[in-house]
């Protein structure tokens, strides 16, 4: 008896694990063929679509070339301006955010649950909705077709606010006081005390934070009119019509892009996980 | 603000700033310009907008409600239908798959399930342009393309995916589960952990089949996790437009079939510099939004404290 559920049990592991495979591998098709054709010609692509047909005699890294030659080397351009972007806006929103959810974790002030009842309000409306008044608003304040323009609107993370707060809420009074008869001042306790015992909200924001601006791509294709100044998925987004070599570089520009990404995540999973998934309530 | 006035006249001006009174306003600073300048300025502009016929910068009128009245046409009707059979679809399959799945790999592969954890998560760190790369073209209608190719070695037809309203709608149903799948499985199987494992104990006693066990304790238990997930899944398909803007290159599709209601507003406004109609097209959406997650709300009787 004992031995045939302990064989059924092995049957059934088999068989999810079979299934689970199956269903990974699904999952990373979309890179495995990226990859692949990254290495064919562009015109294959316009003329069979992304084809199983793997002609290996005819793979070659010249898709990779035209990313640092091609249109004045536009690519790289495009790549130093999702970098600046990223680093500003993850830097930036990691600071203030704490700032505020810190504050509103920690000290009792007038206004404070109304404070936080409007964060909460702003992250129940989709930012799509602002599209046009905050274009109309980049238009006046002179910020199309420059970084920060890119980063503004949304520097102050409100999941980041969120989140800093429910973290801070468990952190130990104790120390402030402790601080405040050091002779610390409040600003002292933050930057001194709190902020180094935050570091895991730190960590699983900066990757929240910078996975969000790496990717966002509705807003930056609306204030960078310029080719110059548009970011990676912004420009290749552009690159979608077949004309040139474009699509030479379309596949390549698009594996190039996602590498940095992957590999950060391979070494870090698990605060890839929590930072992702960070937007959920927790405690 | 008034807090601060009993230090005020005790102590310096850096003494008054770095105050106890004072020092929470200095830090909730940001949320509250960013709060005025990019939010509440643009909702007031958005609704002036609105009610506005505007034509270029200088020539502005007021027209009430006519721009609402002008939402009655095909196209807008179009756009709503388009996204709301998407958030529609997603939602049926993006809420109890993953829990099933989740179900599944918390109690099978306790070990080894992290590996499948980690490979089911990877679509999520992809932007959408580089992963609907992949979809545009793998469902291109050449009948070389990966997914013709698989259908005609079948034995059927090439089908032009992206130029019908079904395939369409396959599509990007197609694209939103496979980037959703892993990150909706993980909220679930930290839910999962939380539930003690003497209640399936006992449930075992009883002789509860893993159906039984499934319905009458997992679902209830993590109950919360199902509303969250089907909360951020409305925000998300009724906020869809990226997506459909790779496929289609553009923020226009082939007789509409993918134009969703952020691809209208962006073809109005953006495009066609329709401000006033755009405006009101966003309203809307806003309130069907915040309507459904009223209701969403109410049906699941949790109108809890998420703080």
């Amino acid at each position: 008896m004992a031995i045939q559920s302990k064989t059924k049990n092995n049957f059934t592991t088999a068989s999810i694990i079979i299934f689970f495979s199956v269903v990974s591998l699904i999952a990373l098709m979309p890179f495995v063929f990226l990859t692949l054709s990254s290495f064919k010609p562009g015109v294959e692509m316009i003329r069979n679509g992304l084809s199983l047909q793997l002609d290996f005699e005819n793979f070659s890294l010249t898709n990779y070339g035209y990313l640092l030659t091609d249109r004045d080397g536009v690519y790289m351009h495009w790549y130093k301006n999702s970098i600046i972007i990223t680093a500003l806006q993850t830097g930036g929103g990691l600071l203030l955010s704490s700032m505020v959810g810190y504050a509103l974790a920690l000290y009792r002030f007038k206004g404070r649950n109304l404070t936080f009842l409007l964060v909460l309000v702003v992250m129940m409306v989709p930012i799509e909705i602002l599209l046009l008044p905050l274009y109309k608003l980049s238009i006046t304040l002179k910020i199309i077709n420059t970084y920060r323009g890119a980063f503004l609107p949304f520097l102050v993370s409100m999941t980041g606010i969120f989140f800093f707060r429910q973290y801070a809420i468990g952190l130990p009074k104790e120390l402030m006081e402790a601080g405040r008869i050091d002779g610390c001042t409040e600003f002292g306790i933050f930057f001194k005390i709190m902020m180094p015992l935050m570091k895991p909200a730190y960590g699983a924001m900066t990757i929240l934070l910078a996975m969000a601006s790496w990717n966002s791509f509705v807003w930056p294709l609306i204030v960078m009119r310029d080719t110059a100044m548009q970011t990676l998925p912004v420009g290749l987004q552009t690159m979608l019509t077949p004309y040139g070599n474009n699509y030479n570089m379309l596949m390549s520009g698009a594996v190039v892009a996602v590498l940095p990404i992957m590999l950060v995540f391979l070494f870090n999973q698990k605060s890839f996980i929590a930072g992702m998934t960070a937007g959920s309530v927790k405690g | 603000m008034a807090a601060g006035n009993k230090t005020m006249g005790a102590t310096s001006i850096k003494g008054f700033i770095t105050s106890r009174k004072v020092f929470p306003y200095i830090f909730i600073l940001p949320f509250v310009l960013s709060f005025l300048i990019f939010f509440l300025y643009p909702i007031i502009s958005t609704i002036e907008m609105s009610m506005q016929s505007i034509k270029g910068f200088d020539s502005i009128e007021f027209i009430g409600l006519k721009n609402y009245k002008n939402l009655f046409n095909r196209q807008f009707f179009n756009a709503l239908s388009v996204t709301a059979r998407y958030t529609f679809w997603t939602i049926l399959i993006l809420i109890p798959i993953p829990l099933v799945l989740a179900n599944i790999l918390n109690s099978h592969l306790t070990k080894g399930g992290n590996i499948f954890k980690s490979a089911l998560f990877m679509p999520a760190l992809t932007s959408v342009v580089m992963a609907g790369l992949f979809f545009k073209f793998a469902f291109a209608e050449q009948p070389t393309a990966l997914i013709n190719s698989i259908i005609v070695s079948l034995g059927g037809e090439p089908f032009r995916f992206l130029y019908t309203k079904t395939g369409a709608m396959l599509v990007l149903v197609l694209f939103c589960t496979w980037k959703w799948m892993g990150v909706n499985l993980i909220y679930y199987m930290s839910a999962l952990k939380s539930i003690p494992a003497e209640i399936y104990e006992s449930a075992d006693i009883d002789g509860a089949n893993s159906i039984q066990k499934f319905l009458k304790i997992t679902v209830p238990s993590v109950r919360p996790t199902i509303i969250y997930v089907l909360t951020i899944s409305v925000y998300g398909g009724f906020s869809m437009f990226a997506e459909s803007f790779t496929l289609f290159n553009g923020a226009r599709s082939p007789g509409d079939i993918g134009t969703t209601l952020v691809g209208y507003i962006y073809n109005q406004g953006i495009n066609q510099n329709n401000f006033g109609l755009a405006s009101a097209a966003g309203l809307v959406l806003l309130g069907l939004v915040l309507l459904i997650n009223v209701i969403q709300l109410f049906l699941t009787g949790s109108f809890r404290k998420e703080a």
